[in-house]
């Protein structure tokens, strides 16, 4: 077996130095390096021709390519003649190819340090841009809206079944869960202090009014957000990776009527019914907790939850959970028909869909709550 | 003149997805430093002959021999070893769309070398400026030409030094004048670096241009009707259905 790469420096004369080489020259993590050449080559100025002896050289690949190339760079910057003999058949091809196309200097990207006043500038012009994008989006969104009105909007009905079904029944698991749990949770913590003024029986008030008037419906947005908001952004983000969207437009096809309008139709109107439904899960999940506690069965509890509730409190809900539907829609679909064109961008998109939802479900929430106590309902 | 040393022989093989046979009886040899075409109509099953030959599909029948190595009778220590000697370009480029191209480049090296740091920066550097790509090492793929990926592709491919190189498609979707540099490219690395290449293409122009061997998959017949070398299967062959693949279905002159 040869032995691994080695290089000799001989200096025969002043002017002169030879660049001996042997072994097994391969990828190896000892391999020398074309820097022991250049710092004798840096001490000895008077050098004027480097010559190669590559006759030693039992095997190779693009370690002896990297060090012939290196060199060779070093005597092109030092006007220092370069001569070589004995190299491998096909370095010389090699070594012409790797030089063929200059390097293209202007193409390396400026490596220059972001300073935290540039950072704090990009993301408030990124957040203003960001503003910008969404209430163009939202105007886009009402334009195709109003052309469904009119009859006019173009999508085909058959995506509007298909994503009604992905947002309505095959929700139906999560949403018990979460709204139970939800209803388990208030009715306990709430419980402990009730039971201190023996006033337990107002759990269902509790619970009841908590749920029906806010809880179901954050709960359930979220929950949407997540599972549907996410989807919608990948689905879309797919398809402008895949320049699908740029096909629909291509096509005069608007991406919004064709593809944003049967996702929040389908939300807008599937939303209100999860939310009726996750107000029954979220009741039964504080009946279960209050009637393991001292004076209040079943129908106690019944009757006291609908004494407590008012038609006004199921409207406010069943009115939150539309506009929750349209917030998480329209995050998913913007997000993602924003996407850039790589894998990780649609990964960013559905990350970032679900936060935008989650952001204006809450912001939602506190305009809602605040309208209503205006207006004294 | 020396003998030519076999250094892929596929043997008896039969493609098929689940009970649909694409293609079987397959044999044929590839020889070192070869530059093999897998040339055939369009859904013949070249790619899928190619995914075979890469260890990413296994056959339905038959074998596959590296070095006299049976790829697919091996255990998958040998597997790996042989795989990690081959390099590959899909069609796409299938680069990385998260890493710079120097990235790209580099990710084997540092999965399968204990080179350091400034070792790999120069491979990285040496294996972009071969392809003609010096000075993108920062760039993300999605931010250069189609054509530039698919070098940026064969850049990755020859990372690791490998010693049978496997293109899929590589004109594809290129212009005339690149798909002509890409492929004399490929003539040139091969030539160079004596690496087995194996192209799979149904491009006429790359077919004359760079290949010296080749087998041509017939999907009506589904098996293998000829291999050799392609300039001289176009005027010995008494195959209707070549004859026709090779001059582009055009009429022979009176």
């Amino acid at each position: 077996m040869s032995t691994p790469g080695e290089l000799l420096l001989e200096q025969p004369s002043e002017a002169t130095l030879k660049v001996i080489l042997s072994g097994r020259w391969k990828l190896q993590k000892n391999l020398p390096n074309a820097d022991e050449v250049v710092r004798k080559l840096d001490g000895t100025p008077t050098v004027g021709d480097v010559g190669i002896d590559a006759l030693g050289v039992d095997d190779w690949d693009s370690g002896l390519l990297v060090f012939l190339v290196d060199l060779r760079k070093y005597c092109l910057e030092k006007k220092i003649r370069l001569k070589s003999r004995g190299l491998p058949q096909g370095v010389s091809s090699l070594l012409e190819l790797a030089t063929a196309v200059p390097e293209k200097k202007d193409a390396r990207k400026a490596e220059g340090r972001v300073t935290f006043l540039t950072n704090i500038g990009d993301q408030t012009l990124d957040f203003f841009r960001s503003c910008g994008d969404l209430l163009e989006f939202v105007g886009e969104a009402t334009v195709a809206f109003s052309k469904l009105l009119r009859g006019k909007a173009q999508y085909r009905r058959s995506d509007l079944w298909l994503i009604l079904e992905s947002c309505s029944g095959q929700a139906l698991p999560i949403v018990t869960l979460i709204s139970f749990l939800v209803g388990m949770i208030l009715a306990f913590i709430g419980g402990i202090q009730l039971q201190m003024f023996g006033a337990q029986i107002y759990l269902a008030n509790l619970v009841g009014i908590a749920m029906v008037r806010l809880m179901a419906a954050i709960m359930t947005g979220i929950v949407m957000a997540g599972r549907t908001g996410g989807a919608f952004a990948a689905q879309l983000g797919t398809m402008q990776v895949n320049q699908e969207i740029d096909a629909l437009k291509t096509l005069g096809i608007s991406p919004m009527e064709y593809l944003v309008l049967p996702r929040m139709l389908a939300l807008a109107m599937m939303m209100p019914f999860l939310a009726l439904y996750a107000n029954v899960m979220g009741v039964l999940g504080g009946a279960l907790v209050a009637m393991s506690m001292p004076g209040i069965n079943a129908t106690q509890y019944y009757k006291q939850t609908v004494a407590a509730l008012s038609l006004w409190d199921l409207g406010i809900g069943l009115f939150s959970s539309i506009v929750f539907g349209v917030i998480v829609a329209l995050s998913g679909c913007m997000r993602g028909i924003q996407c850039g064109r790589s894998a990780s961008a649609v990964g960013d998109a559905a990350t970032s869909a679900v936060v935008t939802a989650i952001v204006g479900i809450i912001v939602a929430t506190a305009i809602i709550t605040i309208i209503t106590n205006m207006l004294g309902v | 003149m020396p003998q030519a040393e076999s250094h892929i022989i596929v043997k008896d093989l039969t493609m098929a997805y689940g009970d649909f046979v694409v293609m079987r009886d397959l044999s044929f040899s590839i020889n070192r430093g070869d530059v093999f075409i897998i040339m055939g109509g369009s859904g013949c099953g070249k790619s899928t002959m190619m995914t075979i030959l890469i260890g990413l599909k296994s056959p339905a029948k038959g074998q596959v021999f590296y070095d006299e190595v049976d790829f697919w009778g091996a255990d998958q220590e040998t597997k790996d070893r042989i795989i990690r000697r081959a390099g590959v370009m899909y069609q796409s480029g299938a680069l990385w769309s998260s890493m710079t191209l120097a990235e790209n480049v580099a990710l084997p090296l540092e999965t399968y070398t204990d080179l350091n740091p400034s070792q790999i920066r120069e491979v990285v550097k040496l294996k972009l400026a071969l392809v003609g790509l010096a000075g993108f090492e920062e760039f993300y793929p999605s931010e250069i030409s189609g054509g530039m990926q698919k070098r940026a592709g064969i850049a990755r491919a020859m990372a690791m030094d490998p010693e049978v190189l496997f293109f899929d498609e590589p004109s594809a979707g290129l212009d005339p004048v690149s798909s002509r540099r890409l492929d004399e490219l490929i003539l040139q690395l091969s030539e160079s670096l004596r690496t087995t290449m194996v192209v799979v293409t149904h491009e006429l122009a790359s077919i004359f241009n760079i290949g010296n061997n080749s087998v041509f998959l017939d999907a009506s017949l589904r098996t293998m009707t000829a291999t050799g070398d392609p300039k001289k299967l176009l005027g010995e062959t008494k195959d209707p259905t070549l004859r026709l693949f090779l001059t582009r279905g055009e009429k022979s002159q009176p």
